[in-house]
């Protein structure tokens, strides 16, 4: 009887899985003794790290998108049509298109999506490039803008845990750029109490903020957006005035995953070594869309997929589990307009950035390119 | 009878167990309880802190060697 394996989520970790599967199943995708399947929301995949860089004019729109068929490779079928419901008790999936599809094995990488409307004003009165009209629309507005405040917004949870920071440090050397600082007040809002997650990220970021004049409010969980008044106020009860305010809005997993009952706020419960969903043995689950608590990033989604990659040709092969994931990740973080730096970390290791330089940043502009042999499974 | 959720964070590095914490109170009901297991000694300080601030109520910390179990009830 022939293998299917079903794959859910046409993002980085599905892209990943996908092709790493089928480069290792070269005689049993040929015989036939396996198949895999991708269901996808969309006939384009998006780089989603590119965005960082479009308010700024850094990086061509053409750059972040391919057509998904061009970068599967040619054994795996592909179907845009979004799931409708994951039935893991009857082992089928169902599409919007009414189509459904068994499978032996399921991969769950839906990811996730923004949520700025559970915010009262944030998505009338502030500007997010985690999507292409979000980042068109605060390049835009940085174009027009001529001093004032600025407030960059985090919110909880979220994905890319790095990427305020990098826009708070992009913002700041753009505004130096434009010679606009001496009329500009940046500040940023962070949910805990210091910068950022990571202890060592937020201890090396906090005097760098300290240095570069940007101020910083944390336990700021906000609570509401007045955009008449220009005002951002927090739970925690601070109110912000700002000229320019944009935010990292909070993120939930897809509504798929709860119409079908797999995990509220769509995240699924998920085994944090094996990434089988909890009470699964053929459901697995990688990307942002695991209730697993580490970084919601491209690079998890990554590392998580070579591990499934390996785990599941290995069972299709010789019923043998490979390995455990290690809770990698390693994501390179901008430090400004010229340089950056890289943390890299797992579940027993703590990040530790080392200094920036313009080498790497140069390092992750490359990758921005690359990225595409990674999604093809070579990198 | 109110809901637990616990959330296992222990050797969590990022986001952090108070953001998970965060997190997770954005989904459950006035009165359910999320309990936190963190090996995080500073978390053990941040989140009655956090809690104390936004008005939610601390129920206990408990002190297991080597991690902490923090309930947090969601009070508003």
């Amino acid at each position: 009887m022939a293998k299917n394996v079903l794959i859910v989520g046409g993002g980085m970790g599905g892209t990943i899985v996908a092709n790493g599967m089928a480069r290792q199943l070269v005689d049993e995708l040929r015989t036939g003794a396996v198949s895999i399947t991708m269901i996808g929301n969309t006939e384009r995949h998006l780089y989603q790290p590119g965005l960082l860089y479009i308010p700024f004019g850094r990086i061509r729109e053409s750059e972040l998108y391919r057509d998904q068929r061009s970068i599967l490779d040619r054994r795996i079928v592909f179907h845009s049509d979004p799931a409708k419901q994951i039935d893991v008790d009857s082992s089928r999936v169902v599409c919007e298109s009414g189509n459904s599809y068994s499978y032996d094995y399921l991969v769950i990488a839906t990811g996730s999506r923004l949520m700025p409307e559970t915010i009262p004003g944030l998505t009338e009165g502030a500007h997010c490039f985690y999507d292409l009209p979000g980042a068109r629309k605060m390049r835009t507005a940085l174009e027009e803008f001529r001093g004032g405040k600025v407030v960059v917004n985090v919110n909880a949870p979220h994905k890319c845990p790095v990427a305020p920071l990098e826009v708070t440090f992009m913002l700041y050397d753009y505004f130096k750029g434009k010679g606009l600082l001496d009329k500009t007040e940046v500040t940023y809002t962070y949910p805990v109490g210091r910068v950022h997650g990571l202890e060592n990220v937020a201890n090396w970021a906090k005097p760098e903020f300290e240095r570069l004049g940007i101020r910083y409010e944390t336990f700021f969980n906000t609570k509401e957006v007045n955009p008449k008044e220009k005002t951002v106020s927090s739970e925690e009860g601070v109110t912000l005035p700002y000229d320019l305010l944009v935010t990292i809005p909070p993120h939930q997993g897809q509504q798929v995953i709860e119409d079908s009952g797999l995990g509220k706020g769509g995240w699924v419960p998920t085994d944090p070594k094996t990434l089988r969903r909890d009470g699964s043995k053929n459901v697995f689950v990688i990307g942002d869309t695991t209730n697993i608590p580490i970084s919601k990033a491209g690079s998890t989604a990554h590392f998580e997929a070579d591990t499934l990659v390996d785990n599941l040709v290995s069972l299709l092969q010789h019923d043998h589990w490979a390995r455990n994931y290690d809770g990698k990740v390693y994501c390179f973080v901008e430090t400004g307009l010229k340089t950056g730096t890289y943390i890299w970390f797992n579940y027993e290791t703590p990040p530790n950035p080392s200094p920036p330089s313009q080498m790497i940043h140069w390092f992750k502009l490359a990758y921005n390119r690359l990225y595409w042999m990674s999604a093809r499974g070579l990198l | 009878m109110a809901d637990r959720q616990t959330i296992d964070a222990r050797g969590a590095f990022c986001p952090g167990p108070l953001m998970e914490m965060i997190a997770a109170l954005k989904l459950v009901a006035v009165g359910d309880e999320i309990e936190v297991l963190s090996s995080d000694k500073g978390s053990s300080a941040d989140i009655p802190e956090w809690v104390a601030k936004v008005g939610h109520e601390m129920v206990g910390i408990t002190d297991h060697e080597g991690h902490w179990s923090l309930v947090v009830r969601k009070l508003k």
